[in-house]
């Protein structure tokens, strides 16, 4: 009997051992996938829980829906990879052999990364939602905030869902107009890049939203501590920006496992060939999702078109045959855009969000780098979706490479 | 792809300044292109300058975390070094490419 496992049952992992239990078969593959964490969570709908459009039932399903029969789920804590003896231990002392191994431990947000991120201001005026947790509080802080200086700031690339603190900001504006305070609230964006977003034309775009909006934008901005007493955050060179509330994007690592098993960069994320998802030293083991050191966004559509390259060569690689399968970095993100709004975009390695239409049997065409309001009922409907088609493995009417089908060059 | 001549050597530089092949960089055209940055180098420079291009020779992706983990600088002395907008100015005058961020 040969061994699959797979290290993380969040969006990557989840998807994997469905397409590989429909696969493989259950007479010659067993599958494991280890988790130590029993709740999925629906992370895109974070963002909507701090202005009370969604709430946290809303986001969490039992992680066992959505591992199909035939696949051995285990809770627990990994120690370490033993990647030279093909193991895999766990805390508690138990021990798992691989034939062949896939590593979707995700990242995680770390404020403790930064001096006086978690101080005495933390979830009190200082905020983060990319937690349920930090969601949930912001929530709460929100409801009875008068205003004064918000500002949203990232601390650190590369960071998980790269649009959804321009979502935020989009978003928050929206719901102190919506509030009748928005004259009350000064809104600042705080980013280490150079522009609201990498690339130019997306940055052009959401610059003129901001501008719009009459949201303020900082470049450059990297954080090296927060003073609670003072309420400033401070640069390494000095620079300091006065708050009344920060919600931040703390810096993203990968899980502290991949460190202990010597095989994450100085972020904890774990190098591999960005084309075919293979190790580039361990040839059994494959990368997939935010766990990688893979140039471009950590976002679950990525993971998602990724997933069936890794399909492909992982099948390749059984069969002892070349790995032909490679990845292009196809990313595609929906941005609230506030309002009832949305905007779109679609891009990989070397091609940059362009703006057009982008074509979607039965549901689109969705406009991209426009701000409509069928991009933000695309948003909404991609929840279901998500839980009934994409977790399980099913396939979706979108190309895993991108496609220049639409975009205006 | 423009041609510029700097300490006596001809080399290509793209738009924004960077040199487009990190083979013809030499000590001297590292301390022209600090000149140009406002920048006099020392050795200090030059011993980021080593790392940054050992880092960018291997593939492996540029942060200015990963110079403040490198042993040479920390975080705030990288910023002493190369005051404003670190990480560019010292990829500029290392003669490596601009680093991209992934997003």
């Amino acid at each position: 009997m040969k061994k699959l496992l797979v290290l993380g049952a969040g969006t990557a992992g989840t998807m994997m051992v469905n397409k590989f239990r429909k696969a493989l078969s259950i007479d010659e593959w067993e599958i494991t996938i280890v988790d130590k964490h029993r709740t999925h969570y629906y992370q895109p709908g974070f963002l909507f829980i701090p202005f009370g459009t969604y709430k946290k039932e809303d986001v969490i399903k039992p992680k066992t829906d959505f591992i199909p029969v035939g696949v051995n789920y285990i809770l627990s804590d990994v120690d370490k990879i033993e990647s030279e003896n093909n193991k895999v231990l766990l805390k508690g002392g138990k021990i798992l052999i691989y034939d062949y191994l896939i590593i979707a431990t995700g990242t995680q947000t770390c404020p403790e990364e930064t001096p006086g991120m978690t101080g005495e201001l933390w979830q009190k005026n200082v905020f983060d939602f990319y937690t349920i947790d930090g969601a949930v509080k912001l929530h709460n802080f929100l409801k009875t905030w008068e205003g004064g200086k918000l500002v949203m700031s990232i601390t650190e690339v590369p960071y998980k869902c790269p649009v959804a603190p321009i979502e935020f900001v989009c978003l928050a504006e929206a719901y102190f107009t919506k509030k009748g305070i928005r004259d009350k609230v000064d809104i600042t964006y705080v980013t280490p890049m150079s522009g609201v977003f990498t690339k130019p034309k997306a940055t052009k775009m959401l610059g003129d939203l901001f501008v719009d909006k009459n949201i303020n934008v900082i470049t450059d901005f990297y954080t090296e501590k927060i003073d609670n007493e003072n309420k400033k955050l401070i640069s390494y060179d000095g620079k300091e920006i006065d708050f009344d509330l920060l919600t931040v994007v703390p810096t993203n690592m990968g899980d502290e496992m991949i460190a202990r098993s010597g095989l994450g960069d100085e972020l904890n994320f774990v190098p591999v060939n960005k084309e075919t998802l293979q190790h580039e030293k361990h040839k059994n083991i494959f990368v997939l999702g935010d766990a990688s050191n893979i140039p471009t966004s950590k976002a679950g559509s990525v993971a998602h078109f990724s997933a069936d390259i890794l399909f492909e060569n992982f099948m390749s690689a059984i069969e002892n045959r070349p790995l032909l399968s490679k990845f292009d970095g196809h990313a595609n993100c929906y941005i609230e855009t506030g309002y009832g709004k949305g905007s779109l975009i679609d891009f990989n390695y070397d091609t940059e969000p362009l703006p057009g239409m982008f074509p979607l049997p039965g549901i689109g065409p969705f406009g991209l780098l426009k701000d409509t309001k069928i991009n933000h009922y695309g948003k909404l409907l991609f929840r279901w979706i998500y839980w009934h088609i994409l977790l399980k493995g099913k396939e979706m009417p979108i190309e895993s490479h991108m496609t220049m089908a639409g975009k205006e060059k | 792809m423009a041609q510029k001549t700097i300490a006596n050597v001809t080399v290509s530089i793209n738009e924004e300044g960077y040199l487009e092949n990190m083979s013809e960089w030499t000590k001297e055209l590292g301390s022209e292109l600090a000149k140009e940055e406002g920048i006099d180098i020392t050795d200090k420079h030059f011993e980021v300058i080593d790392f940054i291009r050992n880092k960018v020779e291997k593939g492996e992706t540029l942060t200015i975390r990963a110079v403040g983990k490198s042993g040479i600088v920390n975080i705030k002395e990288f910023y002493q070094l190369f005051p404003g907008a670190p990480l560019k100015k010292a990829t500029k005058i290392s003669g490596v490419p601009k680093p991209t961020s992934c997003i």
